[in-house]
């Protein structure tokens, strides 16, 4: 490009070889397979997932019929004989209400972020603080778990809200909105920055503001890739493991004992990534019910995020503006 | 947000219009301000999410927590098994990541010619990055643990690790081999070399420091994941440095789950100052990407 020449195209470049010499011909055609089966393996990571999943929370499935599971409404697999129970649904409100608090937090602080730093932000005001967005991305999650059962809940909760649990699902919410936040705001400072100058000129010839501007114009034309960075921001809120695993509790919403509620996020709830965490860290049978429950869990849990990013692909696709 | 833009007022009968100007630009800089104080909350939550761990953290901070072994006393416990176990985990799969994603990169750069497979692939990478890590950690525990027979392992949480940072090496590879000048494989090819001999000697050598600094980036997102690892290895205490492939491990992240979990505040001071040290890794792991990029971009003249 550089060059001023048009670049090579990758279907009219040279053969593998030209010298024809045999054995130069046998290791390029050698070295062309290695690179493929390097690239089929991503593809095969893909499908061993799914099939994974699939096959052994068949196993599961074979112990508790589909129904009962998504539609049960109590989680008590670790417990024995008769007073077992395998109802999800504890544990998908656990994860829905953790990351509709996450939501409420990271959609409006990261589009307002990104708001600034595409159209308002000085380039100093943004050599500073783009740096800070991405180190609240590059913290590790047992990080932000640790901030949320330490100073969330003690420091900046119980002084507001006074009867809530060491664990609870607010504070895990919280703090994931925190980590997600950052991933808002600079997926939608992409999309901000990549509306036409010429946009923002026209509207403001005609005599609109820079803050009429920006919503009614910019944040319109952009709204493919802000949609596509909201959702890509939940999905992360719904995989999220670790911040629940430390701050949200061990048992399912609305089984703690202090409440009845599944929607309390004032007490432990424990969300469906939480359950496989917390399974795991205190060893558990192979081969039992319980531990193929962990499957279908992860199942749905898989379900559920790989259609919010399959969704967010296609709004980047099918909503965007394209200028000329 | 939109309805309460306040608009012109035009009366198109009486030619009356009244722009209110004074009144809009208020509402706009009313607007700019939350806006701007939307954004530097990223600041205080950071300082507080520094105070929270500083304040508690700094004074068990000690040569012990590095070279002693776990222990059921506060003031003896360290965390030298979980600090080697990270540096074997970390070293294994951005090994792994790096010559895998590599392979694919150069696959889909150089030699796949653009159509169905090519798209088919991007996709699913991109998809893959948006998977749920525990997710790769159920997928370690069957094939690696399970049918592989590695047991929790450092060799089976090494691997699990590798696949969930492939992606990101991939993408960020691509993105390296993409910013090297076609001049240069014009030339190459011009004179008669392979498509191999091209990628090896021209291409490769350009991208190289693109791709170094993204190899080392997902390392310092391999660092600091646990959750794929706890379904792995399991959360048990491991009070001795990993002596091979096949050894039990635990590492940095674990160990301080382990112990922020446990009800003693000894514990959870202990979890700060770990975390102190964790984060100072993560800084030198970043400052290093940092400084590669800055170091070879001055080299690179096209």
């Amino acid at each position: 490009m550089a060059s001023g020449i048009a670049p090579l195209r990758p279907d009219d470049r040279p053969p593998l070889n030209l010298t024809g010499k045999r054995s130069r011909q046998r290791s390029e055609e050698l070295i062309r397979y290695v690179l493929i089966v390097c690239s089929l393996l991503t593809v095969l990571t893909t499908v061993g997932i799914v099939l994974i999943l699939v096959f052994e929370a068949f196993n599961f499935f074979r112990d508790v019929p589909v129904w009962d599971f998504l539609f049960g409404r109590t989680w008590t697999p670790l417990f024995s004989g008769s007073q077992q129970e395998f109802g999800v649904m504890p544990l998908v409100m656990g994860t829905l209400m953790t990351s509709l608090v996450a939501a409420l937090i990271s959609l409006p602080l990261g589009l307002a972020a990104a708001i600034y730093l595409s159209e308002f932000a000085s380039a100093r005001a943004s050599a500073i603080l783009k740096p800070i967005l991405e180190v609240l991305a590059g913290v590790p999650t047992i990080i932000y778990g640790f901030f949320a059962l330490t100073f969330i809940t003690p420091v900046l909760l119980e002084p507001i809200l006074g009867g809530i649990g060491t664990f609870n699902g607010l504070s895990a919410g919280i703090a994931i909105g925190i980590m997600a936040m950052p991933t808002v705001a600079s997926l939608s400072e992409d999309a901000l920055r990549a509306v036409p100058r010429s946009l923002r000129e026209a509207a403001f010839g005609l005599g609109a503001t820079k803050f009429e501007t920006t919503v009614r114009v910019v944040v319109p034309a952009a709204v493919s890739g802000i949609v596509a960075s909201f959702i890509l921001a939940i999905s992360r809120a719904v995989g999220e493991t670790m911040i629940v695993a430390v701050a949200a509790g061990q048992s399912p919403a609305g089984q703690s004992g202090g409440s009845s509620s599944i929607f309390d996020l004032q007490n432990s709830m424990q969300t469906m990534t939480g359950f496989i965490a917390y399974t795991f860290s205190s060893d558990i049978a192979r081969g039992t019910t319980a531990f193929y429950s962990l499957f279908g869990v992860g199942l749905l849990l898989f379900t559920m995020t790989f259609v919010m990013n399959l969704v967010s692909q296609w709004v980047t696709k099918r909503f965007r503006e394209e200028y000329a | 947000m939109i309805d309460q833009v306040s608009t012109p007022q035009v009366s198109v009968a009486t030619g009356d219009f009244r722009p209110r100007v004074k009144a809009r630009q208020r509402i706009g800089a009313i607007w700019r301000w939350l806006f701007f104080a939307a954004t530097t909350l990223a600041i205080v939550l950071l300082g507080m999410l520094l105070w929270s761990i500083f304040s508690p953290g700094l004074s068990w901070l000690s040569w012990g927590l590095i070279t002693n072994p776990p222990s059921r006393i506060p003031e003896k416990a360290g965390m030298n098994p979980a600090i080697w176990g990270s540096i074997w985990i970390v070293m294994g799969s951005g090994i792994t990541a790096f010559l895998l994603g590599l392979g694919t990169a150069v696959y889909l750069e150089e030699y796949a010619t653009r159509g169905r497979f090519n798209d088919f692939i991007q996709t699913n990478i991109s998809n893959l990055a948006g998977v749920p890590s525990i997710v790769y950690g159920l997928l370690g525990l069957v094939v690696f643990v399970d049918w592989m027979n590695m047991g929790r392992s450092l060799l089976a949480g090494a691997l699990t690790m590798a696949l969930l940072i492939l992606p990101v090496v991939v993408i960020s590879s691509r993105e390296a081999i993409r910013a090297v000048p076609s001049s240069l494989r014009e030339a190459s090819y011009g004179l008669g070399a392979t498509r191999w001999q091209t990628v090896q000697n021209h291409v490769l050598p350009a991208a190289f420091p693109g791709v170094l600094t993204g190899v080392i980036l997902a390392m310092s997102r391999a660092i600091g994941e646990t959750a794929p690892l706890l379904v792995v290895g399991g959360a048990s205490q491991v009070l001795w440095r990993p002596d091979g492939p096949f050894s039990t491990f635990m590492v940095m992240p674990l160990q301080i789950y382990n112990w922020t979990g446990r009800p003693q505040k000894e514990f959870e001071h202990l979890a700060a100052a770990a975390i102190i040290i964790l984060m100072i890794i993560l800084l030198l792991m970043n400052s290093l990407a940092i400084g590669l990029r800055h170091h070879f971009s001055k080299k690179a003249r096209w």
